[in-house]
Formats: C-alpha cells, sequence, structure tokens
C-alpha cells in the first residue's frame, strides 16, 4: 500500500428526541417561571446551525429584584435555618436527578453550546452530578472543614457564569453554595440559558423550595443588575478578565464577598525527555478540547528546543486527524465556536498572528456550510511580545514558544498576567515538582491536562481571579 | 373465611454476599422485646467467622481501590433502598427494641441518615485526614489517610440498626471491609439490614455480618492473623473486653475499647471519631529539582 488509509466515518448523530424544548422560557423565581416585567426577550441559537432553538426572557432590574427578594425571603425562612443534614438530601437529590437525566441534559447543552456530544455526555454531565455529589456530602459536616468552628452561611449569593461549560458552571457554583446555606440567584450566559432554565425543572422535580435557587436570563445588563443588587451578599463570577476587573470595582467599598475565575493563558511545558506521543496527547486536549473555549485551556505551548521539530511534527500529524463538524456526531472531535461574536474574535486574533509575522498552520478539515466554524490552528515563530501569545484567545489556536533551560521555561510561563493554569510534561517526578512549585498558576497538571473533579481546588492566581471553586477550599467563598 | 398464615423468614448469616446457615448447624432463641419467641437464628461458629474475614480480606483490595466517590455513591444507594424499607425496619426494630412506633420511626430515619452522613465522608476524609507537610529540605511531602483493611466488630448489644449502622458504615466508607458481630439479643435487624445491603451496589464481602455470643465467637476475630482492627464497642463484659484486647496484641491490632459504663446515645451526631481509626495514615517523599 501507498499513501496514507483513509476512513470515511458514517455519521453516527445522537438522536435530539430526548430533548423537548420549549418554544419560549421565562425568568425562574421563587419557584415558578414567569415573564419579564417588561416583556422583552431574546434568541437563542444552536452555533452549529444557526437555527433558533427558543426565545428567552431577558431579565431587567425589577426581575432582578423579584429574583433576589425570592432568594432573601428563601434563606431567612427556609434555607439557612434548615439543618445541614436535610439541605444534604436536597442536594443529593439533585444529583440523582442529574444522574438520570444526564442524556438530555447533555444533548442540550451540545444544541445550545456547540460542544461535540462526546463531550457533554462524557465530561460536562459526569462533572455536573459530581459537583452536587460532593458538595451534598459536605453540608452537614461545615465544622468539619477546617474553616472556624461555627461557619455560618452569607445570605443570598449572585452568580454570573459563562458559555463555554454552561450546565458545569452552573454546578461549580449552586451546589457550594447552597451546601453552605446561601440561596442564589444565577445568571446564566445570554449565548447558552437552556440547560440553567433545564435545571429549574430539576429543582423542581427534587422539592426544592421555592426562591432557593432563582435563574435570570439575560445579557451583560442583567449581570451588572445582578452583581450591584445591594442585597446581595456573595458576589461569583466565572468569565472574561476584563468584566471581573469591573465587578471587582463595582463592589469595592460595599461588604459584600467576591469570588472571581476568569482568563487565562496557560503555560503547556514540554521538556526532551517527555513521552511525546503522550504529550501530542496532553497538546490536542489541552487546546481542542471544548474548542479551545476553556479558561484553564494550554494556549501556549513551551516546547524544549531540541525536540521542537519532531513535536511540531507529530502535533501536526495528530491534528490532521480531529474530526470537526456536527456536535451531535458522536464521532466529533471538534465542535462549533459558540457564536458568530466569538468567532469574530478568534478571526482577528489571528490576523493579528499573521500580520506580527507568526506562521499559522491550520489542520486540513472540510467545515460545514452553516454555523460558527474555525479550524484547529497553531502558530509557530511565536515570541513573547505577540499578541497571540499575550491575549487569551479563548478558540482551537495554539502558540509555540521554545526554550532551552529548566529556568527559562518558568520564566516564559510567567510571562504573563494570568496564572490560571500549567502544564508540564517530563518523565522526571523531581523536576515536575521544581517546575509546580515555581508556576504562578492555581492548578498545575503534570503528564496530563485539562483534568477537574469537585475534590479538588481550581482558581487563578494574579489577573485570572481569586477564590477557588472545587474541594474543601471552594466552601471558604460561600461561608462566612 | 379462614385467616391467613403468615409465611416467616429464616434469618441466616451474611457472608461474601451470600446467606448461609452457621456451617454448625446450630440456631439460638431470639426474644422480642416482650420475651415472646420470634425467631431461631443462626449461632455463628469459630469457621463462620473465619469464612467471614476470608470473604472480607478477598473484597478489601477492590473496595479500597474504587474512588471515595464511587464508594459514597454506594453507601448513598443504600440509604436509598433502606428508605424503601423503612416500615420494615420501624416494626422489627419495634418489636426487638420495645419502642413505640414513633420512637422507632427516629432511629430508623437516624439509621438512614447516618449512611448518607457517611456516604458523604468517602471522598472528603483524606481532605480532613490528610495534608501537605511543609519539611525543611527541597522536598514535596503528603500524608494520606489509607484503610487499614479487615475490620473486626462488635456491634452494640442494646441499638440493634442506629448502634450497628454507626459502628459498621464508618469502616467501609473509608475503604475497609467488616466483619460484624450483631447484637447478641437483638440480632435481627442486622440480618434485614444485610438484604437491603445485598441489594444495593455493595461488593460481596465488604460487609459480613455474624450472630451468635460475643464470648465464644470474638476470641476468634481477636486472634485472628488476617484481621487488622477491632472494635470491642459491643462487648459489655469488662473482663471480655481485656482479654480480647490482650487476644488482639498478638498481631497488633488496632483496638477500639468499649465506651465502659457510659451508655451511648447513638442519636447523638456521630462526628468525624469513627473515622480515622481504622486508617492509616502514609507520608510520600519525593525531591523537588530539576
Amino acid at each position: 500500500m501507498t499513501g496514507p488509509m483513509s476512513f470515511d466515518y458514517a455519521p453516527a448523530p445522537e438522536s435530539r428526541s430526548v430533548v423537548d424544548l420549549r418554544s419560549s422560557y421565562g425568568l425562574f423565581i421563587d419557584g415558578k417561571f414567569a415573564d419579564p416585567a417588561d416583556a422583552r426577550s431574546f434568541k437563542t441559537v444552536n452555533p452549529a446551525t444557526e437555527e433558533v432553538l427558543a426565545e428567552v426572557g431577558e431579565a431587567g432590574p425589577a426581575d432582578v429584584d423579584r429574583a433576589v427578594t425570592a432568594a432573601r425571603r428563601a434563606y431567612t425562612k427556609v434555607w439557612g435555618p434548615m439543618p445541614g443534614r436535610e439541605r444534604a438530601k436536597y442536594l443529593f437529590r439533585i444529583a440523582r436527578i442529574v444522574q438520570e437525566r444526564s442524556r438530555e441534559l447533555a444533548v442540550a447543552e451540545t444544541l445550545d453550546n456547540g460542544k461535540p456530544i462526546r463531550e457533554s455526555r462524557d465530561s460536562d454531565l459526569p462533572l455536573v452530578a459530581a459537583w452536587f455529589f460532593y458538595y451534598a456530602g459536605w453540608a452537614d459536616k461545615l465544622e468539619h472543614a477546617g474553616l472556624g468552628a461555627d461557619p455560618r452561611p452569607l445570605g443570598v449569593a449572585g452568580q454570573v457564569i459563562p458559555w463555554n461549560f454552561p450546565l458545569m458552571m452552573l454546578a461549580w457554583k449552586i451546589a457550594p453554595a447552597l451546601a453552605c446555606g446561601n440561596t442564589v440567584v444565577l445568571k446564566p450566559a445570554e449565548t447558552t440559558p437552556l440547560t440553567a432554565l433545564l435545571f429549574a425543572d430539576v429543582c423542581r422535580q427534587a422539592d426544592l423550595p421555592p426562591g432557593v435557587v432563582n435563574i435570570v436570563t439575560g445579557a451583560g445588563a442583567t449581570g451588572q443588575a445582578l452583581v450591584e443588587h445591594p442585597d446581595v451578599d456573595k458576589v461569583a463570577f466565572t468569565g472574561s478578565t476584563p468584566v471581573g476587573r469591573q465587578i471587582a470595582r463595582a463592589v469595592a467599598g460595599s461588604t459584600k464577598r467576591v469570588t472571581l475565575e476568569l482568563g487565562g493563558k496557560a503555560a503547556n511545558v514540554v521538556f526532551d525527555d517527555a513521552p511525546l506521543d503522550q504529550a501530542v496527547e496532553g497538546i490536542v486536549n489541552g487546546i481542542f478540547f471544548n474548542q479551545g473555549h476553556v479558561c484553564c485551556a494550554g494556549s501556549r505551548l513551551l516546547v524544549q528546543e531540541n525536540v521542537h521539530d519532531e513535536v511540531l511534527e507529530r502535533l501536526k500529524r495528530r491534528m490532521a486527524t480531529l474530526r470537526v463538524g456536527d456536535p451531535l456526531d458522536k464521532n466529533t472531535d471538534v465542535g462549533a465556536i459558540n457564536s458568530a461574536e466569538q468567532l469574530a474574535r478568534i478571526r482577528a486574533l489571528t490576523d493579528v498572528g499573521d500580520a506580527e509575522g507568526a506562521e499559522r498552520w491550520s489542520a486540513p478539515c472540510e467545515l460545514p456550510a452553516h454555523g460558527y466554524w474555525f479550524a484547529p490552528t497553531l502558530f509557530t515563530g511565536v515570541s513573547q511580545a505577540h499578541r497571540i501569545a499575550r491575549e487569551e484567545i479563548f478558540g482551537p489556536v495554539l502558540s509555540v514558544l521554545t526554550f532551552r533551560t529548566p529556568h527559562e521555561a518558568v520564566a516564559k510561563a510567567n510571562n504573563t498576567p494570568y496564572g490560571l493554569s500549567a502544564g508540564v510534561w517530563t518523565e522526571k517526578g523531581s523536576r515536575i515538582l521544581w517546575m509546580a512549585e515555581r508556576l504562578r498558576a492555581g492548578v498545575v497538571w503534570a503528564n496530563t491536562f485539562n483534568q477537574f473533579d469537585p475534590a479538588s481546588p481550581f482558581g487563578g492566581y494574579r489577573e485570572s481571579g481569586y477564590g477557588r471553586e472545587g474541594g474543601r477550599q471552594g466552601l471558604a467563598g460561600y461561608l462566612a | 373465611m379462614s385467616e391467613r398464615l403468615d409465611v416467616r423468614k429464616t434469618y441466616k448469616l451474611f457472608i461474601g454476599g451470600a446467606f448461609p446457615r452457621s456451617e454448625s448447624g446450630r440456631s439460638y432463641v431470639v426474644n422480642d422485646a416482650k420475651g415472646r419467641f420470634w425467631a431461631n437464628a443462626a449461632l455463628a461458629s469459630r469457621k463462620d467467622a473465619r469464612d467471614a474475614v476470608v470473604a472480607a480480606r478477598n473484597a478489601q483490595p477492590g473496595w479500597a481501590g474504587r474512588t471515595g466517590y464511587n464508594r459514597g455513591q454506594v453507601l448513598y444507594r443504600v440509604a436509598e433502598l433502606l428508605e424503601g424499607r423503612r416500615g420494615q425496619f420501624v416494626a422489627e426494630v419495634s418489636r426487638g427494641e420495645g419502642l413505640s412506633t414513633r420512637k422507632a420511626e427516629a432511629v430508623v430515619d437516624a439509621s438512614i441518615d447516618r449512611w448518607v452522613w457517611y456516604a458523604g465522608w468517602t471522598d472528603k476524609v483524606a481532605q480532613v485526614l490528610g495534608n501537605a507537610n511543609p519539611v525543611a529540605g527541597p522536598y514535596f511531602n503528603l500524608s494520606t489517610p489509607e484503610p487499614t483493611g479487615v475490620v473486626a466488630v462488635v456491634a452494640p448489644q442494646d441499638s440493634s440498626l442506629l448502634g450497628l449502622v454507626s459502628v459498621a458504615a464508618p469502616v467501609v466508607a473509608t475503604g475497609s471491609t467488616v466483619v460484624v458481630l450483631a447484637s447478641e439479643t437483638a440480632p435481627l435487624p442486622a440480618i434485614t439490614l444485610a438484604e437491603v445491603l445485598a441489594t444495593s451496589d455493595l461488593p460481596g464481602g465488604v460487609v459480613n455480618m455474624l450472630t451468635g455470643r460475643a464470648a465464644e465467637v470474638a476470641p476468634w476475630l481477636a486472634t485472628h492473623a488476617d484481621v487488622n482492627a477491632i472494635d470491642l464497642t459491643g462487648v459489655g463484659d469488662a473482663d471480655l473486653a481485656g482479654d480480647l484486647e490482650a487476644d488482639a496484641a498478638g498481631t497488633l491490632k488496632r483496638v477500639r475499647r468499649p465506651a465502659g459504663a457510659k451508655t451511648a446515645d447513638w442519636t447523638d451526631g456521630p462526628g468525624t471519631d469513627r473515622l480515622g481509626w481504622t486508617m492509616e495514615i502514609k507520608t510520600v517523599w519525593h525531591p523537588m529539582g530539576v
């Protein structure tokens, strides 16, 4: 045989029939769906097809106020005074219902977000259930968490989450907040509201008391109204660093507690003694998982100079096998970019990469005619001064830089205002630990990447935000 | 019309996920709280105890090898199934301990919640009992608790369900497997609980239940070389407890002494007291350097 064999994959689409979407959704306040006071709404679309999935209410200040009032009442009358043992059982119920409805929720997530069903089914949804399960167990054990003898809830939490892992981010926010005895008003992202609205039904099935969880959909203005509401005791935000800065300013001088999980520009450092095939898988997972819409994505590859060519050759060969397309297809590796706006941002920054002299290479793949798509791409010849080495692209774009010594790797890895995550690839254990000690990042993955677990704290140094989600430490942001 | 005659249950042992009679062929009379005949329970022998230890040992590596998350789900499943059989347990506890239905309901509810409490600990105990150690040198140094192995438990005599759950659940939550000698006078809820365990996702051999006489069976467990720890909570006779502790010294088993004259109130919050004693702290050193 000459030349490589080519495989054609028959389509293997996951059925949409498990999801029953309504044509429109109101706001979920005090246990009931209700239209916004001024009846404004917006459409949410499937980014893979541009098909409108549903019309969703846009919450204004009056709606946010109603939601916060409901949350306050539930906090004061029901949830705050409830023994942790009973709160725990509500959260266990939610975890179980999420497990029972996981396929439906995974398909809905893929429709609204554009991520491959393989990821929503095998990564997002199992983690959502696990997060509720883990924090359910803490609800009656707070005095054992090492956070003081008599830990108390804060009150009403206003939570604003991003579009990259919509239901998972909801779980990261709601599970610890409720476990600690707080009630919540959560605003999902404008482009991915659907699974949060389905989650409202999960709360209903669990008989969660009205007002404990409230979901207000909308865009930036809705989020701002929530964050700035005077009766919100705690603000939790996951999203971009610029918005995180605005929130930090907005709450300055108040008594509100804040946790922020913001952007990143993680270095993924590959030493010459690393198992290279394994490292290549890790590099691919690090930047192309979820279309690179990951705050902790390994978007800067730092590869030791003497293995640069070999790594790049293997990496390109591997990237050429990635299947880009229909997110509902079970064989798809890389799905759709979440929105036209995000696609434009990725295009603009990669154009800057060309203009500044880096060399672009994209995986040869056919992109669907409709929807928002960007082929897996890498840039070589990138210097630390290039904007594609400094700014978060939040897309399937890898910038490749080189280093010669471990000290140089550390210096380059830390040469960023961010500090969310980092990766190290080497067979030498002592070097892993030496690197981990010096990398200014909240999570360091060694010979692996993008690992998440409810038992493991996650969060950033520096301008990647403050506070940790997950683990025992994840309780701290919701307790006084 | 003649009244229908009820079908009674044969109460047997629970070993390795199966329900055998005692290999000795013996049984003993169990009366209810009013002194009326209730059932003939299996009277466990030395051989039964040894079989139970073998089953527990065989199940232990697999059980400890599960993730804490998975063990938590299994323990939570036990609570779910217990809740589904709540009425049956209320009736048994009420009849065996002579409690009013209301009091028996409170005991059963607390027993269910106790499984939930320990289900939550499976993936947290290492976060509370383990830690990174800031040693004075370029070393990564981490201490984590690991299950000790096979634990023998003499269950409380006076609290046939809640007391039993309170001593057995923490052992399995942390990854050890257990051989329980149930309350001598009120052993039946233990066997009914075994029916719940057998139909939950708990692997066979993780919990093994014996009924019989502590004075006869406990010494075989205390001297057994493949038992790592023994809980004497249910041993009421101080002399026997002392003898068992001395027996356990032969293989340096971890021993939990009985509470003494003070009667335990099992409805009290369980705390973390019973989590650590069946765990070994393992500390790993690794150099840091380029």
